[in-house]
């Protein structure tokens, strides 16, 4: 669906990460860009050249903020200093929506920098609900949750991760950021048909669509977001707007990260898909 | 197993050094078989062990962190080496496990650390610390607050006994005694210049360095670590420019800043005047002052 409460009703197309390497061929060349993905983190500082960006960035373009440490999943409390210094930021950026991660990350106020899984538990989605339905009203923003990659499943889990995604956004009734990338990777690492996850998923809770690259190892694939986008995930990405229809869709490149015009043009090629979809709808 | 118990037993498992080898390692903090441990909460697959889906998290968190500190304090990497640097930022992170939500702050208590610590840095100590400091400073000076600076005939205009004048945020004063700030500007040449050379070049360039680093005497030094067009500069001070400075920051009046100043130097009253005047036309130039005040009441103190 692409207009929705869960993107703030707009109708964003494709979109590319806001990465240092690009700044000054975006401040200086001005590309044509429907809008652009930050991490909200890299811009939760009191001052200094980054900001001084980003609103250079703003005045020209729209943008999304989009966040690695929000930890919905922690089991205890997210830090107020966090909470206060991205509300701070939405203001700023006036973000349609704001998305972070369905995981965890660190556990008595220690941190690990990493998006850790869930245990698909009914507790865990019971206290991740209630976490994000603080924050969305502290921020007073529309949430998206995003589908991490994973690289370990636990005992104690008592439902797909397919099932867990769609108990928490229920119960704390937010959108979704479908990470088809993510589910590719973690259907590789647990053996699991990635269509299944696809189809299970809500279309008119998704507020938008990533698509990124990974590396492939021996016995597993790691979410590195520093490659081309592959087939086997396109033709999720293809299944997936099938289902949701054309959705804001942002390719996430942030390693080894090539030229602006390189990145873009990989982003473009899900035009493709949409095509088909507007197609689709207009038979 | 709940929720929380889950995630203290994993983060434990996760944070716990990696081997020399940068492998996890096959013993848990408290002696038990790691292996045996990791099956104890986490699912095997066809492929991998519950090891073996443990330790892809353990190694990335080290190489994570690691890396960060790496990339924030490339000075101090340069003085110890990198075996040194590595031992030291291990142990670091053990004891101080990250408490922020963002990997900006990961070398925030370092210097208060390294001071309880000192045998990480060896003979080395005394320059490290001086330059965990600046290289710190550079870091708070990138991204720190910035508030409207006041123009210099503002302050011509107001100048007198009672006046409180304030530092930008992003301002730091420092005092070393080494000249580390010449290690570090040659380290950013240094990664500027051979960014896209040859690795062969790049060692070259970098035992050069090395032997910089050696070669470093000790020399009391004040700089000011402050920014202009948002990129961070080094400016050397001299010694009264910098306890000026510091008597400002702290809240001093003018007037008292200065008699406290130069109440010690062997000077005559109007050459340091006309030196005082030089030196506040140059930082006003600069933009470091951004509050004026005439408040004749002392406020150094807490009510």
């Amino acid at each position: 669906m692409p207009a929705n409460r869960f993107n703030g009703f707009t109708d964003y197309g494709i979109g590319i990460g806001l990465r240092s390497p690009h700044y000054n061929h975006i401040l200086t060349r001005k590309p044509v860009v429907d809008w652009f993905e930050i991490i909200s983190e890299n811009f939760m500082i009191d001052g200094g050249r980054p900001l001084h960006v980003l609103d250079q960035i703003l005045e020209q373009y729209r943008v999304v903020q989009h966040g690695v440490s929000m930890y919905f999943g922690s089991a205890h409390r997210t830090d107020r200093e966090h909470l206060k210094r991205l509300k701070d930021l939405v203001k700023r950026t006036k973000t349609p929506w704001l998305s972070d991660h369905l995981c965890w990350g660190s556990v008595d106020g220690r941190y690990t920098h990493d998006l850790l899984p869930m245990p698909y538990t009914f507790e865990a989605a019971a206290k991740t609900a209630q976490k994000i339905r603080d924050v969305r009203d502290y921020l007073e923003v529309p949430i998206a949750v995003e589908n991490v990659s994973s690289y370990a499943e636990f005992h104690v889990s008592e439902m797909t991760e397919w099932e867990f995604l769609n108990e928490v956004v229920e119960c704390a009734d937010c959108g979704i950021l479908l990470d088809v990338n993510n589910i590719y990777v973690s259907s590789q690492n647990h053996s699991f048909n990635p269509f299944d996850y696809i189809n299970s998923v809500p279309p008119e809770r998704v507020a938008q669509i990533h698509i990124a690259g990974h590396s492939k190892y021996e016995k597993y694939i790691l979410d590195t977001h520093d490659h081309p986008v592959i087939d086997p995930v396109w033709k999720l990405y293809d299944r997936a707007i099938q289902r949701v229809g054309h959705t804001a869709t942002l390719l996430e490149w942030d390693d080894s990260i090539p030229t602006f015009r390189e990145v873009h043009n990989e982003a473009l090629k899900a035009n493709r898909f949409l095509a088909k979809s507007v197609l689709a709808r207009a038979v | 197993m709940n929720l929380l118990t889950l995630q203290r037993t994993m983060a434990k498992a996760v944070m716990h050094p990696l081997t020399h080898s940068e492998h996890m390692s096959k013993r848990t903090p408290t002696g038990e078989p790691m292996a045996e441990h990791a099956a104890t909460f986490i699912k095997p697959n066809d492929r991998l062990s519950s090891f073996e889906r443990l330790e892809i998290y353990n190694r990335q968190y080290w190489w994570r962190l690691m890396s960060s500190l790496a990339e924030d304090f490339p000075g101090l990497q340069a003085i110890l080496g990198n075996r040194r640097f590595e031992a030291l930022c291990k142990a670091y992170l053990v004891a101080r496990p990250s408490r922020s939500f963002t990997l900006r702050n990961l070398g925030r208590d370092l210097e208060a650390w390294q001071r309880k610590n000192p045998q990480w840095a060896g003979s080395k100590q005394p320059i490290a610390l001086d330059m965990v400091r600046l290289e710190w400073a550079d870091i708070e000076a990138f991204d720190g607050a910035a508030e409207e600076p006041i123009k210099p005939a503002d302050i011509t205009k107001s100048a007198g006994e009672n006046l409180r004048l304030r530092l930008q945020p992003y301002v730091r004063l420092l005092k070393f005694h080494y000249p580390v700030d010449a290690l570090v500007l040659e380290i950013k040449k240094f990664n500027d210049d051979t960014e896209f050379l040859s690795n062969a070049f790049r060692e070259r360039r970098k035992r050069k360095r090395v032997s910089a680093v050696a070669k470093l005497k000790p020399k009391t030094i004040f700089l000011a670590v402050h920014r202009i067009d948002y990129s961070v500069y080094f400016r050397r001070l001299q010694a009264p420019e910098y306890h000026l400075l510091l008597a400002l920051q702290k809240g001093e009046t003018l007037g008292r800043a200065v008699t406290d100043t130069f109440s010690k130097r062997s000077k005559t009253l109007k050459a340091d005047l006309a030196q005082v005047t030089n030196w506040f036309q140059n930082w006003s130039n600069l933009g470091w002052f951004c509050v004026l005040t005439k408040n004749p009441e002392p406020n150094l103190k807490r009510r």
